[in-house]
C-alpha cells in the first residue's frame, strides 16, 4: 500500500539517509498507516498517513524519531475555488449578475490525497536538524480527527484555529472553541467555498498589476 | 551549575512556603480578572482572562483575535509579489524579516536563486530588522518592571537603525523591498559607512543596558526564577527563537538551516541560557543584538559586487508544488508553507508565526504565579500582536 517517490533537487545528494530513516521509522511502526511519502533529498520530507494513524504518527515521530518540536498544524482545502480568483473579474460580479463558476476537478499536492480536506503538521528534530511534514486525509463524512493535544501542548491553539477556519473537529480536544472569531460567527472562512465578500462586490483595483504590457506576449515578460 | 541549582532550590522552598501560607492563613474567594484588550500593561490588544485566588493565578486564558486580519485568506486572491505587502504587517517591528521566508519559498518553487549580492544585502537587512525589533524589547521589558528610562534609550537608538532601513528601502517600518529573484534596489551611496557607525551606537546601547539592568537588584528579583519553562515543555508548545534558547535548547535556523542567506560565511555565536526564566530570555536577547551588530559589520565588509536581481519573468507564475521555508526571525521561527498550482496567486499559504506558538504556552506558564509576575512573564516572552493574530 505504501509508495515512495523521490525527486532530485538540483545539486542535492541523490540519497538522504537521515530523512530516509524517518520514513522507515514511521513505516516500521505504522505499517499500512503510511500511505505515501515524498522526499526531496537534502531539502524536505512529506509523509501521508491514514486518518486512523494520525495520533500514532505524532507519537512515533515525537518519541521514537526525535521530532519533539511542534512547529504547526493546519489544514489544506483542496477544493478549487468555485468563485475562481475573484481578482480575475474586471466587472462588478454582483451588479452584472455573474454566478459562481463550475468547479474545476480537484487535484492534490505532494504525497497525494483522496479527500477534500487534508491535515498538515510539521514536526522537527532540533538536534539532528531535520523535519517531517505529516499529512492525513480528513474523512469527508465526519470531518473529525484525533487530537494531538495530549502529545503536544502547542497543538491546542492550532487545532482551535483549524476548527474555526475549516470546521474540522478534533475528538478529545479539551476545549474546542473559536480562537480568533467572535463566538456567533457563522461559516468557516478559510474554506475555498467561503466567498471573500469584498472581492465579490467590487473588482480588485490591483488587477492592473497583472495585466500584460502592450505589445508583450502574455506571461513571457520582458527583461 | 551549582549557583543555578542553589537558586532553584531556594525558589522551590519559597514556593512551598507560599503554598503553606495560602493554605493555613485564610480561605479566599476566586475572582476573575480581565487584563486587556485595552490595558497599559498589554502590548497591543491581547486580552487575558485570569482566575485569581488571592494574588495567585489559578487559570489564565488568552483571547487573541482583536486584530485578526485574515491574511491566509487574502493571500489566495493576491499575486505572489502582492502578498509581500501583506506579510510586511505581521511582525511590524521587524518587517523585512517577514518578507524573506516567503520570497525564499517562492524562489524555491520557481528554482530561482538570488545573486550573491542580493543574498548578502538580504541578510544585512534581516539582521538590521532584528536589531530594530529586539532593542525595543530590551527597553520595554524594563518598563514592565517599573523602570521607565531604558525604553527612551531604546527608542533613541532604534531610530538610528530605522533611519538606515529607511534610507536603503524607502520604508521605515514596511520596507516591501524583497523581490522574487533579488531585491528592489541596490544600497544607496555612503550607506555602508553610516551603518558601521550606527553599529557602534548599538553596541554602546547594549553595554549601557547591561550596566543599568542586569546587575540591578530589583531586576534580578523580579526575573530570576520567574516563569521557568523547561526545555521539553518549550519544545512541546513549539516555542522558538530566544524563548527556546533561553531554555537551553541550542537551535538556531540561521546556523542550522541553509535556505539562501549567508550566515554560514559569518563568524558569530548562538547564545543559550540554561535557566529558562524571564532573566534568561532577556539575557539571550541582549546577546543576540550584540551578535547581530557583529554580523552587520562583517556583512558590510564582505559585501560582494554584482547584480541584485536574477533573471525572472516580469509576470510571475509560480510552478505547481509545495514548499516550506522558515527563518530565524526576531521573534522566533517564522515559516510559510506555500502551495502553488502554477498560477499567479498562491493556492494556500500557511503562515507559521512565532508569537502564536510563543503565547500559546501562557495558560500553562501562568498557572500559580503572582499577579505582578503575569506582566513581566508576558513581557519576557516578547510577542507582537500582529504576529499572533495575522
Amino acid at each position: 500500500m505504501s509508495s515512495t517517490d523521490t525527486d532530485n533537487a538540483d545539486g542535492a545528494p541523490a540519497t538522504d539517509e537521515l530523512r530516509n530513516s524517518l520514513v522507515e521509522g514511521l513505516t516500521g511502526e505504522l505499517h499500512d498507516g503510511v500511505v505515501a511519502s515524498h522526499l526531496l533529498p537534502g531539502r524536505d520530507l512529506w509523509v501521508r498517513v491514514t486518518a486512523d494513524a494520525w495520533e500514532t504518527a505524532g507519537r512515533v515521530s515525537r518519541d521514537l524519531l526525535g521530532c519533539s518540536y511542534f512547529c504547526y498544524l493546519s489544514v489544506i482545502d483542496w477544493l478549487p475555488s468555485p468563485f475562481g480568483r475573484s481578482m480575475d473579474s474586471s466587472v462588478d460580479n454582483l451588479l452584472e449578475g455573474v454566478t459562481a463558476k463550475e468547479p474545476e476537478p480537484m487535484t492534490h499536492g505532494v504525497a497525494g490525497g483522496d479527500t477534500r480536506f487534508q491535515l498538515i503538521a510539521r514536526l522537527y528534530d532540533v538536534h539532528r536538524h531535520v523535519g517531517v511534514n505529516l499529512k492525513a486525509d480528513v474523512p469527508d463524512d465526519t470531518l473529525t480527527m484525533a487530537t494531538w493535544t495530549k502529545l503536544f501542548g502547542g497543538a491546542n491553539w492550532h487545532e482551535r484555529e483549524a476548527y474555526e477556519m475549516f470546521g474540522i473537529t478534533f475528538a478529545g480536544h479539551p476545549s474546542l472553541r473559536k480562537l480568533y472569531l467572535p463566538g456567533d460567527f457563522e461559516g468557516y472562512p478559510l474554506r475555498k467555498d467561503f466567498p471573500l465578500l469584498s472581492r465579490m462586490v467590487k473588482p480588485w483595483p490591483g488587477i492592473v498589476d497583472v495585466e500584460g504590457m502592450p505589445g508583450v506576449a502574455d506571461d513571457e515578460g520582458g527583461e | 551549575m551549582t549557583a543555578i541549582s542553589e537558586r532553584q532550590q531556594r525558589a522551590y522552598i519559597a514556593s512551598q512556603a507560599a503554598d503553606m501560607r495560602v493554605n493555613v492563613e485564610l480561605e479566599t474567594e476566586g475572582m476573575t480578572l480581565n487584563i486587556g484588550p485595552q490595558h497599559p500593561a498589554t502590548h497591543g490588544t491581547l486580552r487575558i482572562i485570569v482566575k485569581l485566588d488571592g494574588e495567585q493565578v489559578v487559570a489564565a486564558d488568552p483571547v487573541p483575535g482583536y486584530m485578526h486580519r485574515g491574511y491566509e485568506k487574502l493571500t489566495e486572491v493576491r499575486t505572489f509579489p502582492q502578498v509581500n505587502t501583506l506579510i510586511n504587517r505581521i511582525d511590524w517591528l521587524g518587517s523585512f524579516a517577514n518578507e524573506v521566508p516567503f520570497i525564499l519559498a517562492a524562489e524555491q518553487l520557481m528554482e530561482v536563486e538570488a545573486p550573491p549580492r542580493a543574498q548578502w544585502i538580504r541578510t544585512l537587512l534581516f539582521e538590521l530588522s532584528r536589531i530594530a525589533n529586539v532593542t525595543l524589547f530590551l527597553g520595554d521589558m524594563a518598563v514592565q518592571l517599573g523602570a521607565v528610562t531604558p525604553v527612551f534609550y531604546a527608542f533613541r537608538d532604534r531610530e538610528y537603525v530605522l533611519n538606515l532601513i529607511e534610507s536603503a528601502t524607502g520604508g521605515r517600518f514596511h520596507p516591501n523591498f524583497d523581490r522574487i529573484g533579488g531585491l528592489k534596489d541596490d544600497l544607496p551611496k555612503g550607506w555602508i559607512a553610516e551603518t558601521k557607525q550606527v553599529m557602534v551606537k548599538v553596541n554602546a546601547f547594549c553595554d549601557e543596558l547591561e550596566a543599568l539592568l542586569l546587575g540591578n537588584e530589583i531586576f534580578n528579583v523580579r526575573t530570576r526564577g520567574i516563569g521557568v519553562i523547561p526545555p521539553e515543555v518549550a519544545l512541546s508548545y513549539g516555542l522558538s527563537g530566544a524563548n527556546l534558547r533561553a531554555s537551553g535548547v541550542d537551535w538556531d535556523h540561521r546556523r542550522d538551516t541553509q535556505v539562501g542567506l549567508v550566515y554560514d560565511k559569518l563568524d558569530w555565536k548562538v547564545w543559550t541560557h540554561p535557566d529558562g526564566d524571564s532573566f534568561a530570555r532577556y539575557w539571550v536577547r541582549l546577546q543576540e543584538v550584540r551578535e547581530a551588530a557583529k554580523m552587520v559589520i562583517q556583512l558590510c565588509d564582505g559585501l560582494p559586487s554584482g547584480p541584485i536581481m536574477a533573471k525572472v519573468p516580469r509576470i510571475i507564475k509560480v510552478p505547481e508544488g509545495e514548499a516550506w521555508v522558515a527563518t530565524e526571525n526576531p521573534l522566533g521561527e517564522m515559516g510559510y508553507y506555500v502551495v502553488s498550482k502554477g498560477d499567479l496567486v498562491p493556492f494556500r499559504v500557511k503562515i507559521r508565526s512565532a508569537s502564536f506558538n510563543n503565547i500559546s504556552i501562557v495558560p500553562w506558564l501562568l498557572r500559580g504565579v503572582y499577579v505582578p509576575d503575569v506582566i513581566t512573564i508576558l513581557a519576557s516572552l516578547y510577542f507582537i500582536l500582529g504576529d499572533i493574530d495575522r
